[in-house]
Formats: structure tokens, sequence, C-alpha cells
């Protein structure tokens, strides 16, 4: 069983957010609208956050991009009082849309705060209403809604590692017998396919020969809040000064 | 037991009796906050949590402050009269009524904010049908359901005898005649009648004890079982405990004071139970002093930059406002009035009362959106403003757990009269065993 996990170079990483433009795009994440964003209700499951370090003249910025870490220990998962998210055996961590409760513990409970909440139900100007990926992920195991598919009012959702396209290219691998590549899984999420930089790798973990498992294990690679014990699935190459 | 009605109670069947206009002009006001609170909740179902003014990362704002703050009311009248019920201090007699009833009632206005809270609040089942018990929400379902069960029989248990008399007493025939039969499960009076009761109290006192503190604990679990800043603390447990008893005895010192006014109870609720009153209360005052310090001090000398960004924003930051003025009011105040003989008066314990339960609303709110507004990654910090929706609903509530303590009120004896009568012949025995000792 593989163990799906990210690898994003800070150095190679513009900070373009082409990749969280894409996100919004690929997974049909409902517009927030001027006001709704200034009060914070904007959804994003993949986000460019700023980290602002020292203070005046020794300022230095950082740029994060930050998806969802799938933890292996996710505390999102241990505090959900119905299972609806949930660790897949591959190690997503995934949301069903139709059995969240909308009490939003698992949303205080990620120390990452990368979990949206539907404040509203989900609407797009014209004529972006047109677009919407029809694309309604796989089946999931506890029966509801999960992926992109258009989110209702009340419900919790997530980054799912686009995990829509995993299960296609997975099944279009085995109809033609062979294992999928590093280049093709590299492209695989919205956000690496876009990444102008080339800057983002994805795939399994626990292939040793796999180029994240390579990354993973480089002398610059680190994850985000890592002394909380979530094991983050989400690696980080450090800048070279 | 005899079920005259001496000429010395009836003051307590008067509410039950007649109904003055000042009755009607309190309920019409409390269905009208009711009534702006339900429009609020509507435009909610309707529209979504949106028309709250939580964002992210402040996922939960003063609907989860009012549950923790209402559950918590529910908790001093229980605690109190349990406890005073095992200790079996006599002059608890003519507090316990009212203490068991503001404990089902704020506890049923509790669980109601949890359930506004939810985006989902017609998928309440899933606790039920997909039920997760490592999760501490369902800790929580279970520990308020089984203390609002347990509760319900401890308010109805004492309830025996009184339904009994009204009963026998009530002239007319009708649906309350029925209720009082219903409740009163066919009372005559024995002695093994009377037996039975008591072990049933006793029992239902004792259980009643863990049961309420296990509800605050895993209430405050719900925050200390994250990794958050200033919520992932061992301490969080006792110190809603403490802080549940404390604002539970302000608000039925403030419930008494009221009763004691408006239906001329001053023969029964003495100067003497709000003196006794103010001594457990400031008791609490400096348990919840104690265990503020133990709280802020650990963390300050943890000096963790997560925590200590929650830190500032309370001590000298943006909820600084917020924060000295509940130590003010959960300790400054309170302490000094309740401290003197001379000031813990009726007044004194009410004007105490009402600080400490201002301070405590306080203190769950800098609990809940301090931590939430400073998140570990630096993302943005957020904002809170609560909207008018959230404020209807909190007067609403409010409103609503008067309406159903002045509907008690008016089927009821608010005070046990078999045990007030109980007390009083207790005493006329000792007072001659007293006298003929001394002879």
């Amino acid at each position: 069983m593989p163990r799906w996990g990210m690898v994003i170079d800070l150095d190679k990483c513009t900070a373009c957010q082409a990749c969280t433009v894409a996100c919004l795009a690929e997974n049909n994440v409902p517009f927030a609208g001027p006001e709704q964003a200034a009060m914070g209700r904007a959804i994003f499951w993949h986000k460019v956050i700023t980290d602002l370090e020292g203070e005046y003249p020794h300022v230095r910025a950082r740029f994060i991009p930050r998806p969802c870490m799938h933890c292996d220990d996710p505390p999102c998962v241990k505090v959900c009082p119905v299972g609806a998210t949930y660790i897949r055996e591959d190690g997503l961590v995934m949301q069903d849309y139709d059995r969240c409760i909308g009490c939003r513990y698992c949303t205080v409970a990620c120390p990452y705060t990368i979990r949206s909440f539907n404040w509203y139900a989900p609407q797009w100007p014209e004529p972006m209403d047109q677009h919407l990926n029809p694309d309604v992920g796989p089946p999931q195991p506890t029966g509801g809604r999960g992926g992109p598919e258009v989110r209702p009012k009340g419900v919790v959702e997530k980054c799912t590692f686009c995990v829509h396209r995993l299960e296609k290219a997975k099944q279009k691998a085995e109809e033609e017998d062979r294992e999928l590549t590093n280049a093709e899984l590299t492209l695989l999420p919205a956000c690496n396919q876009t990444c102008p930089a080339s800057a983002r790798y994805f795939g399994d973990l626990d292939n040793p020969k796999s180029t994240v498992s390579q990354l993973a294990r480089s002398a610059r690679a680190f994850r985000l809040l890592e002394d909380l014990g979530t094991e983050p699935k989400v690696y980080y190459l450090a800048e070279e000064r | 037991m005899d079920h005259e009605v001496s000429k010395g109670d009836d003051i307590l069947f008067e509410p039950l009796i007649h109904t003055g206009r000042g009755f009607y002009v309190i309920v019409a006001i409390l269905l009208a906050v009711i009534g702006v609170g339900a429009y609020g909740y509507l435009r909610q179902l309707i529209h979504g949590l949106g028309v709250t003014g939580l964002n992210i990362p402040v996922f939960m704002g003063i609907y989860i402050c009012n549950a923790i703050f209402f559950i918590a009311i529910s908790y001093g009248g229980t605690l109190t009269s349990a406890i005073l019920r095992i200790v079996n201090a006599g002059w608890r007699t003519p507090i316990t009524r009212a203490a068991e009833v503001i404990t089902v009632c704020a506890l049923l206005i509790g669980s109601l904010n949890i359930l506004i809270d939810m985006g989902r609040p017609e998928r309440t089942l899933n606790l039920i049908l997909h039920a997760r018990l490592q999760s501490p929400i369902l800790w929580d379902f279970i520990a308020i359901n089984l203390y609002l069960l347990c509760s319900m029989i401890y308010l109805s248990l004492p309830l025996i005898p009184d339904a009994a008399i009204l009963r026998d007493k009530l002239p007319t025939p009708g649906w309350r005649r029925q209720l009082y039969a219903w409740l009163s499960l066919g009372w005559t009076g024995t002695k093994a009648q009377k037996r039975r009761l008591e072990i049933g109290i006793s029992v239902m006192a004792i259980l009643m004890v863990p049961v309420a503190i296990s509800v605050h604990t895993v209430l405050a679990w719900m925050f200390g079982m994250t990794t958050q800043p200033m919520w992932h603390s061992t301490i969080l447990g006792p110190y809603f405990v403490i802080g549940a008893i404390y604002s539970g005895i302000a608000m039925l010192i403030i419930a008494m004071a009221i009763l004691r006014r408006v239906a001329h109870l001053e023969d029964y609720l003495k100067p003497i139970h709000f003196n006794n009153l103010g001594l457990l209360l400031i008791t609490m005052t400096l348990a919840w002093l104690y265990f503020t310090m133990a709280e802020y001090l650990t963390t300050f000398y943890g000096n963790e930059p997560a925590h200590m960004a929650v830190f500032y924003a309370k001590w000298n930051g943006e909820f600084a406002p917020f924060f000295w003025v509940q130590v003010i009011t959960c300790f400054v105040i309170p302490f000094f009035i309740l401290a003197f003989r001379r000031t813990r008066t009726i007044v004194g314990t009410v004007i105490a009362s009402v600080s400490v339960s201002i301070g405590m609303w306080l203190e769950r709110y800098l609990i809940v959106v301090p931590t939430l507004t400073y998140p570990r990654l630096p993302d943005g910090w957020g904002i809170y403003r609560p909207t008018w929706v959230e404020w209807a609903l909190m007067a609403g509530c409010a409103a609503g757990l008067v309406l159903m303590f002045v509907t008690f009120t008016k089927l009821f004896p608010i005070i046990s009269i078999w045990e007030v009568r109980e007390e009083r012949e207790k005493e006329a025995i000792q007072r001659r065993i007293e006298a003929e000792g001394a002879v």
C-alpha cells in the first residue's frame, strides 16, 4: 500500500499562487466575494502563507505553499464525533460532506488551520457557474459525497490531494497493467501540474525509489510544526540562504 | 403526613392559585425576546452560519461560550443542592427546589446552544448512528444527556410529596390536577413510601455529584484534548468545574433574591441563607483565583511562542479589556463584598453574584476566542465580531431560561413544602431535647 505524500521545494517556489488558483478551479471551491473574503470567510484548500521573520532591518519573508498536510496521525480525525473525516489506508485524509454535522471541531483541532467551513450555500458568478468540474470523486467507505463534488452549506471541506485524479490515474495504469511513473505522479494533483517553477513533487513516500521519498530524506527537508507529532506527509525543502 | 395546609405555608401556594397582571407582562416581554432570537435562528437555518460573525480561523464564538455558561449555571444548582443534602445541612431545605429547577432549565438551554452552533442540526442523529467514542464531542453528548436525565429525576423525586399535597388541595379538577396526580405517583405518605423516597433521594444526591463533575470536565476536554495554544492544559477540566460551581452558586443567589421579593418568601429565604451561600461563593472566589493564577503563571514561565501569543493577547493585547474586567468582576468585587460580615447582606451577595455572572461569561469568551484568533501558523490572525443574530440568540436563550423558571413557579411550589415542615419538626424536637437537658 502506497503512502501518498508531497514535497515542495521552497527554493524553486516563486510564490506566484498558480497552485492556489488551479486548486480553486479543480475542486469547485465557491467564490466568497470581496465582502466575505474581508471577513475571513474565503475558502482555500491550498494557500500560500507568508511568514515574516525577524525585526527591522533584519526582516525576512518566507512564502510557504500550504495544502492539507495529510498527517499520519491527524488531530482532525481523532476528534470527529461521527467519522465524517477519516484517514484512508493510503494515508489520504478525507471528508464526507453528507455525514458531517458541521460542529467544526476538526477545524479548531487542526494545528495548521487548513480546514474550511461552508458559511453559506456555495455560489459562483456567471459564467463561472457553467464551468464547474463535473468529476465526483471516488466512492467513499462512509457512503457520502467527497472530493470536488459541490458542497452544501454547513459542512467542512478540505484538500484531498486531488483524490479523484489519483484514482483515475491508478485505474488507467491498472488497465494498462503497469505502475504509475514518478513523472506521472508528480504532475498528478492540480497544484503540482500547474506549478510553473516545477517546485512540487507528489508520490509514494514508502517507495524508496520515488522522487518524494528521496527528497524527503534530504538534509534540506523539514515539515511544518513537526514537534506536534502529527506526522505530516507534506515535506518542504528549505531555502539555501 | 398530613395533607392539610397549615396557615403558615399559604404563601407558598399563592403563585399557583392567583396570577397577577405583572406575570403576564413579564411573560409577554420574555416571549418577545425569545421571538427575536427565534427569528435570528430562522435566518441562520435558511442562510447558514454565515449570518454570524464566525470565520476562519475563529470557527467557534459566543454560541459555545453560552453553552458552557448555561451548563455551568445548571451545575451550581445541582452541586449546591446535592452536596448540602449529603452533608445534611438543615438550612438548605428552602433553597434546594429552586436550585434543582435552575439545573434542569439551564441544562436544556445549554444543550440547545450546542445545537444552535451546529452547521447541520438536522444531522444530529449521526451522533448516534455513526458515533465515534474517541471524540470528546461524543463524551459531551453522553455526559450531558446522562446529566439531564439524572437532574430531571433528582428534581422530580422530592416533588412527589408536594405534588400529592397539590393533588389533594387543588379545588377544581382539570389538567393541572391530572398532572399532580401523575407526578405524585400514588403518594399517600405512608412510612414505607417515606423510607423509599428518602433512599431514592439520597442515592440520586450522591450520584449527581460525579455525573455533574464529569459533564463540565468533558466540556473542558473538548478544548483540552486539542494541541491549541492555552487549550492544551491539564488544568482546564478542574478549572471548568470550579468555574461552573462558582457561576452556578451566583445564579442561585440571584434567583433566590428575586423569588424572595416577588413571591414574598421573606419568612423562608432568610438573611442566614444568603450569608451561608455568600460564604460558599467566597470560597469559590478564592478557588477561582488560585486556578487562574496556576494557569497563567505556568503558561508565562513556559514561554512557548504559540502560547505566549495568546497569553499577551489577553494580558495586554486586544483582549486585555475583557481580561481585566474579568479579574475585577470574578475576584476583586466579590471578594471585598463577601469578605466582610457587614457587606455580606442580601443586597451585597446579589451584587457580588451579578458581578461573578458577568465575569464568568467573559472567562468563557476568553478561553474560546483568543486561542482561535492566534493559531500556530502565521496565516493572518483572525478577528471575530459577533453579529446581532448571535446576541439575539443569547438574549433569547436567557429569556427562555427565565420563562421556564417562571412557568415552574406557577405550577409547583418553589420551596419544598414537606421538607421545610420536616425541618421545622426536627428543630422543634431539638429545642425540646435541649430544654429538657437544661432542666
